[in-house]
């Protein structure tokens, strides 16, 4: 089957998110979707640490250690972009302002719960950041992930085994095997990599999928 | 004539004492007001609160504070980067006590000390760990968890520019929490580039109102990128 390696996952999830859209990547791998918005949108990025259109990695030499991304990386600001403080910024997520916002995920399970931030391993230091907050603040969350663990375990589930960052709040998850839907209805696919079959997935993931022809 | 500079970081945080809980701005290193906390470093008081996004990075600001060992509790939400070894050190040998926020419930807690609010209600954290024992509520079809104001003995922020009044205007991403904190702390304390006369700055313009800033000293810049 032709699995998608992570560049390829960020154009997809990219193909999805429409002109005019305000839009938060979080940290990790969803930094990579910026890199594939089409160049002929209008596409607005928030960075949590407060600036709104939100350019790309500036040259190097030129970085600006007081214009970084929630990432903590050296960033640039869009002509028309503009800076505000954190209680504004998480206004934004908060009330439903910003339209998508991208994740990572350790886990999550067929009705949208998303387990993103802790381990709950003994002696892991816990860090939450920004996660609670976008993870149920946003119109849609979407998730990005590869399917398996390294030891080949979903992590699409039933029910999260790791600490919850939100109950119910996911409604799609990209990953590298397939597109899924998830939420009250319990999870669909959306799409597959060709050469993967419906019951392949649903051994690989042991979930119940529906399949959205 | 109110005049709200004043003229070191030394005297600026010279009534911090022992056992004080103090809010300081920035996330990551954009808006830590490094020159304060090395003034209150040198001052020698401890058992502070420490109110920050993070748990510090590196060796300077909160970091160094940690270091020095005159923290004893910190509130933030990501304590965790790959530069926070001496918080890391300090919280697996149990000499910090962590209180982890989600970072939009720490700035609105923040803002509710600073508006006056008894508390609020916030959708944020609902069901998971960091709600264990909070009291909820279904409001509009929606759970919300009860979470209390953070309010401040002092706030140590970084700022562009002030006038001797106290307004402030920030720069980029360092603003952060800058003007929330401002709110919230019974003394604020802005460390700034420049200083300029009053009027200088356009009043359309002003990000923080000199009503929330106790006292304005300036660091040069280049001394603060030297540091």
């Amino acid at each position: 089957m032709n699995r998608l390696n992570r560049d390829q996952m960020a154009a997809r999830v990219a193909w999805d998110i429409p002109e005019g859209a305000y839009v938060n990547l979080g940290i990790g791998l969803p930094t990579k979707v910026a890199n594939y918005l089409p160049q002929e949108r209008e596409i607005f990025l928030q960075s949590e640490n407060g600036l709104l259109g939100m350019g790309p990695a500036p040259a190097p030499g030129e970085e600006d250690w007081e214009l970084i991304n929630a990432g903590k990386q050296a960033v640039t600001l869009l002509t028309g972009g503009c800076y505000f403080h954190h209680a504004d910024s998480f206004a934004m997520m908060r009330a439903g302002h910003i339209d998508i916002c991208v994740l990572g995920a350790f886990q999550v399970s067929v009705t949208g719960d998303l387990a993103n931030w802790h381990t709950g391993e003994p002696g892991a230091i816990p860090a939450v950041g920004g996660a609670m907050d976008l993870a149920i603040g946003a119109k849609q969350t979407f998730v990005m992930m590869e399917l398996l663990t390294k030891q080949g375990e979903s992590k699409l589930v039933e029910a999260c085994t790791y600490p919850l960052t939100g109950l119910g709040c996911v409604s799609r998850v990209y990953t590298d095997l397939a597109v899924f839907d998830v939420g009250a209805e319990g999870a669909s696919v959306i799409e597959m990599v060709d050469g993967l079959t419906i019951e392949e997935l649903r051994k690989l993931t042991g979930v119940p999928l529906a399949f959205a022809a | 004539m109110i005049d709200k500079k004043v003229a070191s970081a030394g005297a600026a945080v010279a009534d911090i004492f022992d056992g004080a809980s103090v809010m300081i701005g920035g996330f990551g290193t954009a808006g830590m007001p490094d020159e304060l906390i090395d003034a209150l470093i040198a001052r020698g008081v401890g058992d502070l609160t420490i109110i920050n996004n993070n748990a510090g990075n590196g060796e300077s600001g909160v970091a160094a504070l940690i270091r020095e060992g005159r923290v004893r509790k910190i509130v933030c939400s990501f304590p965790r980067q790959p530069d926070s070894h001496h918080f890391d050190a300090a919280y697996r040998g149990g000499k910090i006590e962590l209180e982890l926020v989600p970072q939009g419930n720490l700035a609105a807690r923040i803002q509710a000390a600073g508006a006056g609010l008894g508390a609020i209600f916030t959708p944020t954290g609902y069901g998971t760990l960091l709600a264990e024992g909070k009291e909820t509520r279904e409001i509009d079809g929606k759970h919300h968890v009860l979470e209390y104001p953070i309010h401040a003995d002092f706030a140590l922020i970084k700022a562009q520019r002030a006038d001797r009044w106290g307004n402030l205007v920030y720069r980029k991403t360092a603003r952060n929490f800058g003007p929330i904190m401002a709110m919230a702390a019974k003394t604020t304390i802005a460390q700034v580039a420049d200083i300029v006369p009053l009027g200088s700055i356009d009043p359309e313009a002003v990000v923080t109102p000199g009503i929330f800033v106790q006292r304005v000293v300036k660091i040069a810049p280049a001394l603060a990128a030297a540091a």
